[in-house]
């Protein structure tokens, strides 16, 4: 039973010797700057939907340590099946900025051919899942690729991310009954941060936290300070190890928050108190993991300045490119229903097409 | 060649793929120890094992997640539910995930799997044992669905179905598991999907139907052809994608159209053909496109013969039609 959270790093920036992972530096600023460019990009996206050249986006701002963390405690070959706001655990694994932009203006260059609406990232070639709006439809899949995985005799282990919202959603149960009565290798992340669009916390569960529920499942439970990157880091590694030795699956609840917005169409100035939201910028990951970095001598103004610089160079290329890029094809609306076309669809893409001309 | 019923032919399309190809799992309630409610699973947990013949928890909806989460990994898993009627948990995942899986992975994740599930009525089953709910299944882009009304087919689909590309809806009519038998081969065919079978050649009216119906229909077109009247039956077969050519070279040459089915009527798959022969044969129409097929009420438990279209009810349909 989690009794208390994990925390290494504290607001300060001063470490738990103890509890230090001890990362080489270039593993450190390989975190920082993810999470940079992370904040970088949705600081633009933000400004784009603002200024009308998106319809729509969900930022992540205040969340980067709890998604990045446990990104980056996984292998390459596991899986990840993201909720949807977890921009940093894209870049991390390697999906371009690019595409990230591509993805959200529904472009021709868009590896999902401009057909999901904001934040519907994923890509084959890295093991991530293309997340989709539905909440916690995602959490299912994850136990079913990690049962696929241990069939195979394969050693992959699969991550779901979901929010505090999604633990009242019959997939959150359903899906955690699964994996730990098959012993799936399975990581059930949940971001707690705070808020399903308006409805807080403690009117999505009356348990004392998320954690606890693992009990009831028969597997670990564990709180940790998801604004801590470095816990989050320890709890998703030791989780990982015991999925992969064939100890089953294990539920985590990062605590966090969403410093901004739900979406671009939310105010939450509606449901809570600009108090709360400025208690929480005190502990801003970014902030805090910046702190830990100076303190240990790893980091200076001058670091800090060029990073900044570099991030918000990249995303405004990475823009410049996909607004250059024109809006799919008529064809390619009626492609991928079916891996073949059918006879009900031709006739549909050529109504689409003569529509289209006599417009 | 030997004779089988329709749960004899799916267990031999089950047996035989899951011994060709070992990426074939199957995941439902009861399906291993217990061989199935309606046994179509019989003896396959003894041959393959807990790994392969796997027994969920009682959640329709983590059947259904967790055999897409193990397609997208690279198996293929053949998922039983075991009644359509209770499929309902599953559907978000079945509509918004399953079906669209493909299209907005931009082709880098499709979903194969197959979905099994016994539906209609005709067994004294009451409203939660003999729904028929494949138009809402029909009505959804990125799923194919399919509905075999004898043993040949039952096996040649299944073991098309479990080599598609795409999801597939597999509905079995219960009532005819073992009140149908016919011959089917040993060893592997297939029965292409998307395309219907014409189970009976005549001049004067179409009759289009599929599952349990196309036996009732054969029935009426045999009593109506004592009458006089030359029926052709179509068996539909796969009900998406459709084959509307058959049912159009059908409507061209007879004039006039029956659509039979169990489900309701409203916004059932009899509307649709019948739309689609207004659309695509107008002109060759001698009368209006009748539709003989369930109540728009819950499934009636003792009156269940009512709700049923029969012989008679279809019969009155085709002569209406044929004196029009």
């Amino acid at each position: 039973m989690p009794t208390e959270m994990l925390q290494i790093v504290n607001e300060e920036g001063k470490s738990d010797s103890k509890l230090d992972p001890d990362l080489p530096q270039s593993e450190l600023h390989k975190l920082y700057r993810t999470m940079v460019y992370t904040r970088a990009f949705d600081n633009r996206m933000i400004a784009m939907q603002r200024q009308g050249r998106m319809s729509f986006y969900a930022p992540c701002v205040g969340e980067e340590a709890a998604h990045i963390g446990s990104a980056y405690a996984l292998k390459p070959e596991d899986w990840l099946f993201p909720q949807y706001r977890e921009q940093g655990a894209m870049i991390l694994r390697g999906i371009s900025l690019e595409q990230l932009v591509s993805s959200l203006l529904g472009n021709r260059n868009d590896a999902n051919k401009g057909r999901s609406f904001a934040n519907a990232w994923g890509d084959r070639s890295l093991n991530i899942v293309h997340s989709s709006a539905p909440v916690g439809t995602q959490i299912p899949l994850a136990v079913g690729a990690a049962m696929a995985a241990k069939l195979r005799g394969d050693k992959t282990v699969t991550l779901a991310y979901f929010g505090d919202g999604a633990t009242s959603s019959g997939y959150f149960h359903v899906a955690l009954n699964f994996a730990s009565v098959f012993k799936a290798p399975t990581i059930f992340f949940c971001k707690n941060n705070q808020y399903a669009v308006s409805v807080p916390i403690h009117r999505q569960l009356a348990s004392k936290n998320v954690a606890v529920k693992a009990a009831a499942y028969g597997m670990e439970g564990v709180q940790v300070d998801g604004n801590d990157i470095l816990a989050v880091y320890c709890v998703t590694k030791e989780a990982e190890e015991r999925a992969r030795s064939g100890g089953g699956p294990t539920l985590i609840e990062a605590i966090t928050y969403r410093m901004g917005a739900h979406s671009t169409a939310d105010d939450p100035t509606r449901y809570r108190r600009q108090e709360e939201v400025e208690s929480w910028k005190k502990k801003d990951p970014i902030k805090r993991f910046r702190l830990y970095l100076e303190n240990r001598g790893l980091w200076g103004e001058k670091e800090e300045s060029d990073l900044w610089t570099e991030a918000e160079n990249m995303v405004s290329e990475a823009v410049r490119r996909a607004e250059a890029a024109p809006l799919p094809t008529v064809e390619s609306m009626f492609e991928d229903v079916y891996k073949e076309m059918s006879p009900a669809l031709k006739e549909q893409l050529q109504d689409a097409l003569t529509s289209r001309e006599s417009r | 060649m030997s004779v089988l019923t329709i749960v004899q032919a799916i267990n031999k399309a089950l047996t035989e793929e899951m011994g060709k190809d070992d990426s074939i799992v199957l995941l439902g309630e009861d399906i291993g120890v217990n061989g199935g409610v309606f046994r179509a699973t019989e003896g396959l947990y003894q041959s393959f094992g807990p790994n392969r013949v796997i027994d969920t928890p009682l959640a329709e909806s983590g059947i259904i997640g967790v055999a897409m989460g193990m397609s997208l990994y690279g198996l293929k898993p053949v998922a039983e539910i075991q009644f359509l009627d209770f499929i309902y948990p599953a559907f978000d995942l079945i509509v918004n995930e399953l079906a669209k899986f493909r299209y907005r992975t931009g082709g880098q994740y499709p979903t194969h799997i197959v979905i099994r599930a016994p539906c209609g009525g005709g067994i004294k089953g009451g409203m939660y044992h003999s729904q028929s709910s494949e138009s809402y299944f029909i009505h959804t882009a990125g799923l194919k669905v399919v509905m075999p009304s004898n043993p040949y087919d039952a096996k040649g689909l299944l073991v098309a179905s479990i080599r598609d590309a795409d999801p597939v809806i597999f509905l079995e009519p219960k009532r005819l598991y073992r009140s149908v038998k016919g011959e089917v081969p040993e060893g592997s065919y297939t029965v292409p999907i998307g395309n219907a079978s014409v189970v009976a050649k005549g001049e004067d009216v179409s009759v289009f139907t599929y599952g349990a119906m196309v036996h009732v229909a054969l029935e009426a077109a045999k009593k109506a052809d004592e009458k006089g009247i030359s029926v052709e039956v179509i068996d539909l077969r796969t009900l998406s994608p459709l084959d509307f050519e058959a049912i159009v070279d059908s409507v061209r040459k007879t004039g006039r159209a029956v659509v039979v089915h169990e489900a309701p009527r409203t916004l059932g798959f009899g509307a649709e053909i019948s739309a689609l022969i207004s659309e695509k044969a107008f002109l060759h129409l001698e009368a209006p496109v009748t539709r003989v097929t369930g109540y728009d009420t819950p499934f009636h438990y003792s009156l269940e013969e009512v709700y049923l279209p029969s012989v008679g009810k279809v019969l009155n349909a085709i002569e209406k039609t044929a004196g029009f």
